[in-house]
């Protein structure tokens, strides 16, 4: 057998596809461009960026775990439900307890426990009883958001005494007074769960588990623990976005987190994570948050409104997806699009 | 060579049944490989040959029965797939050793993987020693395939000569082929047997299952015939030609369907 000289072009071209963030983040590149452009005051200084380092990482946060679950070929639809459910066992706990640092830990430890409880019986009903995550989370969700207005009340807590105290600093306080510190937590985080997913034992599972769950099987992979603790590691990151958000807002409110869901989502299918599973791709989710989360505030500073953020997310989105689609498989060009379809046959048979 | 003195039988089965809920797949088996023997396993689609080894290999438990593996009683509740491995039992199944979208090394240490004590993989020394099965254990070279290349860019035939080069390696006292030459050409097929032959030289047992009887003859000790969860022929190669091998399993069909009427 002779081996295939491949033209250097090629070579290049698919060294570069192997590098999966690199589309998003050529896409993100642009948007921030088009911003520069079209609204030069606002993103040629510090100010917006640093609000967006303040207002991304719980979503970040969240997407990162997302994408775990999307890997493993799973869905979690709950995580919005955390956001409040933690948010309030944070708050309430400091609030009842002296509102002094040792309520703030036990709010914290509280937060965090809560919300891989939530996951780990999440994982039960998948691993366990095999029902299909998108239904069990979607249970999980209602349940959750419910029991958590029902404990409030449907009030919000104020915690504002807890500015500036030693846990706010460390969580969300600002860095030479300007960079929030919740950005080092969610670049922290990034780095650790890439390296969790791609050079860890577990990640290597999940992949398996979302490619061919029938070979991890063979191969020796325990299916069950590996999504219980998936699904706990998930609650969570749920937790500690809670905490950041709850933190960062010094506020509880009944609904917090309830317009997550698809822009955290979405964040994940920008990156390039494909919901087939079977791979994730961890520096693509840090760059779509990031897009996601600089849509709004960006359309808006440009003066075209904010009637067009949708809109202008569900196209960057949607270009981001295709691009990858494209880019990932050979088979597959863009002129697929225009050929002849069941609806168009037709328009030539005239001639 | 010397034969193995350790244990007589790599495996060995009594009177083992096997359920799934209503559906009785295995009834009261007897089987046994010796330490140094190739066993063909022959019968029609859903006779029971991928249930029996899915219960030498830890992935289902049977229902009722004893069950040893070189000479040590399996307690059925505790055994895994993992355990199985450790036992030195390997399986190449007809599609389900690699996982599509994974790269060539992360698939040859897919549940043993070589990690530090916290659980991280040492990716360094897999592509290394998957490097090392690539070229000396299974031979290719220049095909354009590397320990980093995705198992779909691959053919059939290597795919299965990377699930066989994995087996090798980690050096296992009985290795498993369920239709190992499915939809692979006839050179790959020759390939595949050479394979086995080699697992006899290097005094280990095998289990051969393929709907090519011509295949199984060639690479076999003893035949083994199931249907419909039964054994119904334990033949030595020695008593029995492969035109009597052909022969029997063509009168055993006919019978079968002379009954149905
Ligand atoms: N996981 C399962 N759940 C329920 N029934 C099963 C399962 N696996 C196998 N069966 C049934 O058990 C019987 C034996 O199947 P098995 O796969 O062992 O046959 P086989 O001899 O390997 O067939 P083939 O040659 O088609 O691979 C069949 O009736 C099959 O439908
Ligand atoms: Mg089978």
């Amino acid at each position: 057998m002779t081996e295939i000289k491949k033209h250097p072009f090629t070579q290049i071209y698919s060294n570069i596809k192997k590098f999966k963030a690199l589309p998003v983040m050529g896409v993100y590149l642009i948007l921030i461009t088009v911003f520069i452009i079209l609204s030069p005051k606002v993103f040629t200084r510090p100010f917006i960026y640093m609000s967006f380092l303040q207002t991304i990482p719980p979503q970040l946060v969240l997407a990162l775990g997302l994408t775990l679950i999307i890997t493993a070929g799973e869905i979690d639809l709950s995580f919005s439900a955390v956001i409040a459910f933690s948010g309030f066992l944070f708050s309430f706990i400091y609030k009842n307890f002296g509102e002094n640092d040792f309520a703030a830990l036990m709010g914290i430890v509280a937060a965090l426990g809560g919300g891989a409880f939530v996951g780990y019986i999440n994982g039960l009903l998948v691993a366990r009883l095999k029902v299909p995550s998108i239904m069990a989370t979607l249970a999980a969700q209602f349940f959750w958001n419910g029991l958590t207005v029902l404990l409030c009340g449907g009030l919000s807590l104020n915690i504002k005494s807890i500015r500036g105290t030693f846990f706010h600093s460390l969580f969300v306080g600002r860095l030479f007074d300007l960079i929030p510190v919740q950005a080092f937590w969610a670049i922290g985080l990034t780095v650790f769960l890439w390296f969790i997913l791609n050079r860890h034992r577990f990640g290597e599972a999940l992949m398996f588990i979302g490619d061919n769950p029938e070979v991890a099987r063979v191969m020796g992979v325990n299916i069950e623990n590996t999504k219980i603790k998936l699904f706990t590691l998930q609650g969570l990151l749920a937790g500690f976005a809670a905490l950041l958000l709850t933190l960062e807002m010094i506020n509880f409110w009944s609904n917090q987190g309830s317009g997550y869901l698809l822009p955290v989502m979405a964040a994940v299918f920008i990156g390039g994570t494909s919901i087939a599973g079977g791979e994730g791709i961890m520096v693509g989710t840090f760059f779509g948050a990031f897009i996601i989360g600089s849509l709004e505030a960006g359309v808006v500073a440009t003066g075209i409104g904010g009637y067009w953020v949708r809109l202008t997310t569900g196209l960057v989105m949607a270009g981001s997806i295709i691009l990858n689609n494209v880019l990932k498989n050979e088979k597959i060009s863009f002129k697929d699009f225009f050929r002849k379809s069941v609806f168009t046959k037709g328009l030539n048979k005239g001639k | 060579m010397a034969l193995n003195t350790e244990y007589e039988f790599a495996v060995k089965i009594e009177k083992c049944c096997k359920y799934y809920g209503h559906i009785h797949a295995l009834k009261e088996i007897d089987f046994e490989v010796g330490s140094n023997e190739v066993v063909g396993l022959i019968g029609d689609n859903g006779a029971g040959k991928s249930s029996l080894i899915k219960i030498i290999t830890g992935v289902y438990p049977p229902t009722s029965g004893n069950f040893y593996i070189k000479g040590k009683k399996i307690d059925p509740r505790s055994f895994s797939v993992k355990q199985a491995q450790n036992m030195g039992i390997a399986t190449v199944y007809q599609d389900r050793s690699l996982a599509e979208k994974q790269d060539l090394w992360r698939n040859f240490f897919i549940g043993r993987q070589i990690t530090n004590a916290f659980g991280f993989i040492n990716v360094k020394k897999e592509k290394a020693i998957a490097k090392e099965i690539l070229l000396n254990t299974i031979g290719f070279r220049g095909v354009g395939i590397t320990v980093d290349s995705k198992v779909s860019t691959l053919s059939g035939g290597e795919r299965q000569g990377i699930a066989i080069g994995r087996a090798m390696y980690f050096d296992s006292d009985l290795i498993i082929l369920d239709e190992p030459t499915v939809a692979l050409s006839l050179k790959e097929i020759k390939k595949v047997i050479n394979f086995v032959e080699k697992i006899k030289e290097n005094n280990k047992a095998s289990i051969f299952i393929s709907h090519n009887i011509a295949d199984v003859y060639s690479v076999s000790d003893r035949f083994v015939v199931l249907d419909r969860g039964e054994v119904v022929g334990n033949i030595p190669k020695s008593d029995i030609s492969l035109k009597d091998l052909n022969t029997f399993l063509l009168d055993y069909a006919h019978r079968l369907k002379d009954e149905d009427k």
